[in-house]
């Protein structure tokens, strides 16, 4: 099954945005935006997978060993960091509409509506 | 934008996206088989070149230091961001006073989440001081570090004691951490700049590998990082915490 990550990928990546598009409250757009995003570390950490690869640490393994590409780790470390950061963002800009208009219904908020 | 517009919109450009989203998968390389050259390289290189055991922490103290730079300015703007969205707007009190509210206290917090509570906070505070140290070594560096870092107080939080977090890392504190850490980082990559001619090259001494002090200045730029990290999580919980327990219309 050489292509399971990226089939679970898509599928991650379809079921987030029909969270976004069908959500009727704010903070589960936003959860399912985090949903949408973790399909990319699973297409990041399987392309950079070699067959029998280990972990790029060779504090108890010989440099010589078999390894996977770190770069894609790291991509998916910055990944992570931003989206933390996108989600708090996200999750302000909720509380501030629930000031408001005092509702986190998506179709409750009057300034997109006019 | 009602929900059904919303849906027949995404029914119109669903199909469309799911095209170009098969292709995108299908050019991919077969699980397994990775084809690039340059992560291989770095696997091959890095430890060689700098004495660090960890080569994704390598990658990114040394090779893509200056992304990380960029990463950290990106963490920094977003906290303020946040800042300025749950600024104290006018109408709204602070309730602490006028309510004289000492601790706030889940509802359910039972005696037991509390006792685990305080077990816990002497418990993160040595494992994120771990991973501090030892992210060149091992799984680990700023990033990973400064995240459990702040855990630490979130469970002062937890053990239903907030107000006494807010005395012991007041705001203007964890602002004043977050910047040293991100003005820190930049100020090391000066270093570079003098003594090895390139901002944010390694212009220390490599060390033995293995050992705490090695990989030159990567223990130094986690260090500056995990503060950033553990001050901008600590704003970013201090702001949405105040919002439910202190802010009142």
């Amino acid at each position: 099954m050489s292509f399971l990550p990226y089939v679970i990928a898509a599928w991650l990546f379809v079921v987030g945005l029909w969270g976004v598009v069908s959500s009727t409250n704010l903070i589960r757009t936003v959860i399912s935006l985090t949903v949408v995003q973790s399909s990319t570390y699973l297409v990041l950490l399987g392309v950079g997978y070699r067959t029998g690869g280990k972990a790029p640490i060779v504090a108890d393994i010989p440099t010589s060993s078999k390894l996977v590409d770190p770069v894609v780790q790291v991509l998916v470390l910055t990944d992570i960091v931003i989206e933390a950061t996108v989600t708090a963002l996200l999750l302000a800009l909720v509380v501030q509409a629930h000031k408001r208009f005092g509702s986190i219904r998506p179709s409750d908020l009057r300034a997109l509506r006019d | 934008m009602s929900r059904r517009v919303r849906l027949a919109l995404f029914a119109f450009a669903g199909p469309g996206l799911l095209a170009v989203l098969l292709i995108g998968l299908h050019g991919l390389p077969a699980f397994g088989h990775y084809r690039n050259v340059y992560g291989l390289l770095v696997d091959k290189v890095e430890p060689g070149l700098r004495h660090a055991t960890d080569i994704v922490t390598a990658l990114n103290f040394d090779i893509r230091a200056f992304d990380t730079l960029g990463e950290e300015f990106i963490l920094f703007a977003s906290v303020a961001g946040v800042a300025v969205l749950l600024r104290h707007l006018r109408g709204e009190e602070e309730a602490e006073q006028a309510r004289g509210i000492e601790d706030h206290r889940f509802a359910g917090a039972s005696p037991s989440l509390q006792l685990t509570s305080l077990i816990l906070i002497p418990l993160l505070f040595a494992l994120g001081a771990y991973l501090l140290l030892h992210g060149q070594l091992t799984p680990g560096g700023g990033f990973q570090a400064g995240v459990v870092l702040a855990a630490g107080p979130l469970a002062i939080l937890l053990a239903g004691r907030y107000f006494a977090l807010k005395r012991m890392a007041p705001e203007s504190a964890l602002e004043l951490v977050e910047s040293v850490g991100a003005g820190g980082y930049a100020l090391i990559g000066l270093g570079g700049l003098i003594f090895a001619t390139v901002y944010l090259k390694n212009f220390l001494p490599v060390g033995h590998q293995g050992t705490i002090l090695s990989a030159g200045m990567m223990p130094i730029n986690s260090i500056a990082v995990g503060l950033e990290v553990a001050g901008a999580f600590l704003v970013t919980w201090t702001e949405f915490f105040d919002q439910a327990l202190i802010v009142e219309r």
